[in-house]
Parts: C-alpha cells; structure tokens; sequence
C-alpha cells in the first residue's frame, strides 16, 4: 500500500514539473501567438495591442500561476486561434483519441499475446524463419503508410468504409466504431510486431532455465509448464513492455488521425502548434504527459503485484 | 502441417487481392460513374453537399477580423457589403438598394434595400451599417481594419433607410471597400457565431473537423439552391485525394494537378479557374546583392515561367509579368507579361555588369505548408544554377514566415503568392509604395510612389487605370520581383452538380452551385 501511496505521489510531482516545463518550452520557442493570429494584417500596433489582450506581456510566473489555477477551477483559457474556450474545445476531441488508442491497445493485447506464445513454441519449427521475417517486415510499417494502404484497400477498393466521412458517435455509435477500427489496426500492427517478439525473446529465455528442465525432468509436459511456470515469470518485462506501449499508442493515434481524418486530439495538436495557439498547446501536453505517466505507473503497480520480490524490494528500501 | 498451409494459402490469397486491386480501381470508379449520368439537365432546388477544404478556419468568424485567405472564402456566402463582388468583377448593390455619388465624388448615399434580414432574424437598419462602417473605420488602435476607410470623415444614417458617408478627399476605388460586411449592431459573438445576411447562414464549427452552413430562407435575393454545405477539413493531401476517391466528396477547389490526375473515372468533372493571386520570388530589395537593378533583372531573365508551370503542374497556370493577375482584365497588361524571356547569356552580362560575374548565393525561403510554392522554388533553383546563382531552399512553417519574412523582413527572397482582398487594383499595387507597411519586400522607388499618390488623386476612372497599368510597368521594368504566374485553381466537382462560378477574388460561392437532374 505504501508503494502504491508513493507511486501515486511521484505521478503527481512528475506532472507539476511537466506542466512546468511545457509552459516554459512553449514561452521560448520562436514565433509569437499575436503576429500568428494577425498572419498577413500585423503591423506593429496591432500586434503590440493584441499581445496585451491576450496577456503575453504578464512575468512568466504569473501567467503559469493563473494557468495552473485554471486546472482546478476549470477555466483552461481561451483558445488563441478559435477564440473558444480550450475546455471546450478539446472536451470535443479527446474522447475519440482516447476511444482511439484504447481499442488499439486492445487489438495489440488480443492478437500479440497468443501469437507471442504461439511464436516462442514453435521456435523450432520449419517456417519460423519466414514468421521471423515477416515480424521483421510488420515492425518497420510506419502507421501512417498502413493507414493509406488501408485507406485504399478497405476504403476505396472494398468499400467497407467511407474514408473522410467519419460518423459521430451520438447519431452511429455502431458504424463509429466500425471506422474506428481500421486507424486502430494501423497503429497495432507495428506494436503487435514488438510485442510478439518481445514476448516471444521473453518466454525463450525463461524456458532456458534451471528450473524449467528440473520440471520437464520431473515429468511435466512442456506445454503445462509454459502456461503455470514460464508465463508467469515472463509477465514482468511484459507488463514493463505494455505499459510503454499504452504511452506509444497514442503517438500512434495523433499521427494515424491525419490519415483517416479523425477529428482527435492529434490533428488539433499539430494545428494548434503551428498557429502557436499555446493555451490549447499546453494543455494538450500535459493531457498526454498525464497518459504516460499514469500508463507507467499502472505498469508498476501491476508488477508489482505479480511479482512478490518488486513489493519488498520497494517496501524495505 | 495442415495449418501452416491454410496460413500460408490465406497469405496468398491476401497479397493477390491487394495485388489485383490495383487494376480494378480504375474500372470501378468508370462504371460507378456512368450510374450517375452527366449534368446536363435541370437544375434542382434542395439537397445537401460536402465540400472538401485544405485549410480549418483556425481564426476568428468575424468577417472583420479573419485574417486568413482560407476563412474570408467561406464567410464570404455568410455575409455581404452594402455592396457585393459579382463573377464578372462588377459590383453590385446588396444591403443598400441604389447609391448616389455626388459630384464632387465626396459624398456617398446609400439607400437600403427594404426588410433584408440578418441570420438572426432581425432587420438590417441604418444604424447597423453605420456601426459596422465605423467598426472599420476606427484608428484608435493604430491602422483602422479597413485601411482604405481612413478617408472616412463622417458616417451617418440620415433616416432608417439612407445612410451618407463623407470622406475627406474623393477616392475613386472607395466603393469595391464597400464590399466589407454589415453586421448587426448588438451581436457579441461573430468571433464564433457569425451573424450576417449572405444566402446562407452559420451553423456550426468542430475544430480540425467541420463548418457547416445551411441555406437561409429569409435571404433577400435569389437564395441558394442547396439547403446545406458542409466544409469538411482534410489538411493531409494523400487523405483528401482518398476521400476524393472514396465520393466522400462533393466538391473540393485548389487541387493541384498531381491530385487531379489521381481521380479516374468520370464520377468528378475538372474546372479550371486561376486562383487570382500573383506567384512569384519576391525580392527583398534592401538587401546585397538584391538592392541592385541589374542583379534583380538577371534574376528575371534566368527564369523561364513555361517550364514552372510545366514541371510543377503540367502546364496549367497563366504567366504573369508584374503584381496584376490575369482575371483583373481591366488592369492587367499582357505585354508585361513577356517582359523579360529567358536569355542565359543576357543574365551573365547583366551580372557582370553589376559586379558578379561568378554568381552568388541565394536563400529562398519558401512557407511550407503550400506545395506548389515549394515545387516552383524547386525549379527556381535549378533555373538560376544556369547563371551561376547557387539558391537553396530554406523551408518555414506559415507563422514563422510571417513574423520573419512578412513582417520581419528578414530573408533575401521568398517564393508566394499574394492575393488582393478587394477587387481594386489598389489592392495589389499599394503594398510596395516605399512607406507601407505591408511593402515586405522593401520596394523603394519614387517614381512608383509619385505614380500611386497621382492614382489616388485622380477622379477619372480610365485616367487612374492608366496610372495603375503604368506602376504595373514601373514595377516590371526594375524587376521588384521574379514574376512567374497566377496558380490555376483546379475544382473537382461531382458530375451531377453544376453552377459552379469563379470570381476574379479569391472567394467560393456556393449559392448558385446545384444538383442537376
């Protein structure tokens, strides 16, 4: 408990200096919000007037201060491009990200873990050379080259959907996830490469072991071995494992959205970056740094749950 | 064994549909497309379109302050001036229903049109069109938002339905400044909900998703035929081409022509406008070696403006010589046009002359996120290698183009296009009068300031046209820029719809597109 109680803490030390850390990046970095908004109309006056508008002439501290504020009392500020309020408008793209990368940690969860298996049983077998290669090939599919493939094959050729004509969620929740499913598939199949070999790296190792012989020798069969013994012991590195790539789907996710026009988080980000509209800009990070840290902490827990020698190395030291 | 086999059969099976798709698309997309027929036939009142857009409307919805080209093209259908632009680049009366001139051309009458609505159902009064004329007008922020109403004097609304403008001195071109949109007086939220009287009315917008726009039915003139458009966000090139393809699409303007040629079948009809706006490798002539005449005109006779338009969009575009493109027809000047050929051994000399006789470096720093202006400079750069000139390229996303080029000024040349937000030839030419502040390209001539004073005093229309043709000339006779074309403007529409007009602005009407039957 006392672990689960400074994990949680350190999650929350960790996201104070994120925040910190985006707003100050995002105060430095070149190209101001005003002459932005202005574009071709900047002249000086205005974007001197503009800027004081919008209170970018206020000390650094100050600002992050009542911008910090805002995330207890719900005020996130106003956006500078959209001129709505940043709550709003990411309230209205952040459950389809999240939808997003969720069902692609599902579909890695579903076909990685059996085929991970799967791979390390038949290590010996004939074609696991071409599974191998194969795997290899999976690995290097950039998502969004998938997601054109895709696009074309089920999109234009089959008709299995409409591409740039997403549904919402409240009028076709069915058909919503349907197209869902294939940005879902092209952010999975690299990871589901990664993982498999990763498991399968995982669970050969472990069938080197002592232990594994004296139980083969003591007559269990290999397969009832490798479902009570192996996998338990390989679970740890694979949670570790998950656990990142729960962080990397939806790096996935924001890049695949451009691809088949899902208005997610990612296209907004990537918008909102180039308009320097940092009040959305901020926001939007710590939202993703809080994914992170919250998919690695969960990883931790579990481990440690799973494994006993975690839980009193972290509770001695 | 077996199951090693079923898998590896299903792989075959896989890779030979994926393969075999690549010679049906074709095929599909032709008969799907003979299924709809073509657009002859007649037009239909109602139904609703999609329209595909490049660009969100990442700005303000009010008219008076969007910024961006992208925005002032849709709004354009929410929202009209006391006057309006028409396709054949008149103007004609809108919000007011007949205007009066006095003779000293000093005074403006207005006389509103009888029970024209806003959106919101209110009537549009005079003191709507003074509020929205003074919102214009005001300078207490430095330059009023309209910069051509400093001239402004007076605005008052004489009776609920004349409104008189005075200005300070007559201004022949003030009218087409008219076209700046009446809004109603004590509305808050244009920024986010605009409220105007155009054929059509605001709806709503999802960021990075959709703007959707219905048909208003208490529009006092001809309404549209249409009783909804939606403009659906595809900033990705290769998504909007499949979206395209998939008939997600109804209609999509500003396709290149690597785009076009990706659509097969007869499902789109192609139009070709021209996007009406000046590209070229504008100069910053404060700058060494470009502050020199004869460097700037070697530049000039390096390029040869058939073959950009060649290589970057098959031939397609109109090849320009100054700062007026084609579809101005009042003001262009085709004998500028081939001003200076491409002649190599021209450019040598001219750059011996001007003390480079072994060429120089040049950065051209070009606004990523427009295509077509990186591929032009990509041949730019390959053109000038003939005369020794070593250009590279140096890409910028849009904002920090802006700031260090557009308003910092800060680059040696830089490959655009500039577009007029009015239809006066003001409107391309006053930006490089020496003082302005939008002369980015620092243009200091004082011949050319002399001409633009002398155009702004003349009362004449046909007088003050020839002045503005002459800094046209002035502008093309020192090589300010390396003029190369006004972009076409590629529309792919669906083969059922038709009405769909270019203007000599760069604006999207939808009100007279419709299905055909």
């Amino acid at each position: 408990m006392k672990y689960a109680a400074r994990k949680i803490l350190m999650l929350l030390v960790t996201m104070v200096i994120v925040s910190f850390l985006a707003f100050l990046a995002f105060s430095l970095i070149s190209g101001d919000p005003a002459t932005a908004m202005l574009g071709t109309e900047a002249t000086p006056e205005k974007v001197a007037a503009l800027r004081e508008e919008l209170g970018l002439n206020r000390p650094l501290l100050a600002q992050y201060g009542t911008w910090v504020l805002g995330f207890f009392t719900g005020n996130l500020g106003t956006s500078y491009s959209y001129r709505m309020p940043v709550s709003s408008l990411i309230g209205q793209k952040l459950p389809l990200t999240l939808a997003l990368s969720l069902l692609s940690f599902l579909l890695i969860l579903v076909v990685a873990v059996p085929l991970g298996i799967r791979s390390a049983r038949q290590s010996e077998s004939r074609l696991d050379g071409v599974h191998t290669a194969l795997n290899q090939l999976f690995m290097a599919l950039p998502p969004f080259f998938t997601g054109i493939l895709l696009t074309w094959l089920f999109g234009i050729l089959l008709h299995w959907f409409t591409p740039g004509k997403f549904p919402i969620f409240s009028e076709h929740p069915g058909l919503f996830f349907w197209n869902l499913l294939f940005p879902a598939i092209a952010v999975a199949i690299p990871r589901i490469a990664m993982t498999v070999r990763m498991l399968r790296s995982t669970i050969l190792h472990e069938m080197n072991q002592d232990y594994v012989r004296t139980a083969i020798s003591r007559g269990n069969d290999r397969v009832g071995v490798l479902y009570r013994h192996v996998l338990k012991n390989a679970m740890a590195p694979v949670i570790a494992f998950l656990a990142q790539t729960m962080a990397e789907v939806i790096a996935g996710s924001i890049v695949v959205e451009q691809v088949f026009a899902v208005p997610g988080l990612g296209r907004l980000l990537l918008a909102s970056i180039g308009n320097r509209d940092w009040p959305v800009v901020e926001v939007i990070v710590v939202i993703l740094a809080f994914w992170v840290v919250l998919a690695n902490t969960i990883g931790d827990l579990l481990s440690q749950r799973i494994d006993p020698r975690l839980r009193l190395g972290g509770d001695a030291r | 064994m077996k199951k090693r086999i079923l898998a590896f059969l299903l792989l075959i099976a896989l890779l030979s549909t994926v393969l075999s798709g690549c010679g049906d698309g074709s095929s599909q997309a032709g008969s799907e497309a003979t299924q709809t027929g073509g657009s002859t036939g007649e037009s239909v009142q109602g139904g609703e379109i999609t329209v595909g857009i490049a660009q969100d409307l990442d700005d303000s919805l009010d008219p008076h302050k969007a910024v961006k080209a992208g925005t002032r093209e849709i709004l354009f259908n929410v929202f009209e001036g006391l006057v309006k632009p028409t396709p054949n680049g008149d103007l004609e009366p809108a919000v007011a229903e007949s205007y009066v001139i006095s003779d000293d051309e000093r005074t403006y009458t207005f006389t509103l049109r009888e029970g024209v609505q806003f959106h919101n159902g209110e009537t549009v009064t005079a003191d709507d069109v003074v509020y929205s004329i003074e919102r214009c007008a005001d300078a207490s922020e430095g330059e009023p938002l309209v910069a051509a109403f400093s001239v402004i004097q007076s605005v008052e609304a004489t009776d609920d339905h004349t409104v008189v403008i005075t200005l300070s001195e007559p201004d022949s071109d003030f009218l087409s400044y008219l076209t700046t949109a009446i809004l109603p007086r004590d509305y808050a939220d244009e920024d986010t909900a605009p409220v105007g009287t155009g054929p059509f009315k605001f709806v709503s917008r999802t960021a990075q998703d959709a703007i959707v726009l219905e048909k208003f039915d208490g529009y006092w003139g001809t309404p549209a035929y249409l009783d909804k458009v939606t403009f659906k966000i595809i900033e990705n090139a290769d998504a909007l081409v499949l979206s395209l393809q998939s008939g997600a699409i109804d209609l999509c303007p500003h396709l290149t022509a690597t785009q076009v040629s990706q659509l097969s079948g007869d499902t789109y009809q192609i139009l070709e406008g021209t996007m009406n706006l000046v590209q070229a490798m504008y100069l910053n002539n404060a700058v060494e070696p470009l502050n020199n005449e004869k460097v700037r005109q070697a530049l000039s006779y390096a390029v040869d403006k058939q073959t950009v338009m060649d290589m970057i969009a098959d031939g397609h575009g109109k090849a320009v010589g100054s700062s007026m493109y084609p579809t101005f027809t009042k003001y262009f000047d085709d004998s500028l046009t081939d001003y200076y050929t491409q002649n190599i051994d021209k450019a040598k000399a001219l750059l011996a002359e001007a003390g480079y006789p072994d060429g120089f470096a040049l950065e051209i720093t070009v606004p990523s996120n427009y295509q077509p202006h990186v591929d032009t400079a990509q041949v730019l750069v390959e053109q000038l290698k003939a005369i020794g000139v070593n250009a590279t390229i140096k890409l910028v996303d849009w904002n920090t183009w802006v700031s260090d080029v557009y308003t910092g000024r800060n680059y040696q040349a830089t490959v655009v296009g500039v577009d007029a937000s009015n239809m006066t030839a003001r409107a391309m030419l006053e930006r490089f009068v020496s003082d302005n502040g939008k002369n980015f390209i620092n243009y200091n001539n004082p011949d050319y300031d002399d001409l633009f004073r002398q155009a702004l005093a003349e009362k004449d229309d046909a007088a003050r046209t020839e002045i503005y043709r002459q800094m046209e000339a002035n502008l093309t006779e020192h090589a300010a820029n390396v003029y190369i074309q006004d972009l076409a403007d590629l529309v792919a529409i669906r083969s059922n719809l038709a009405g769909y007009q270019f203007y000599p602005i760069y604006v999207m009407d939808l009100a007279s597109v419709h299905f055909v039957q």
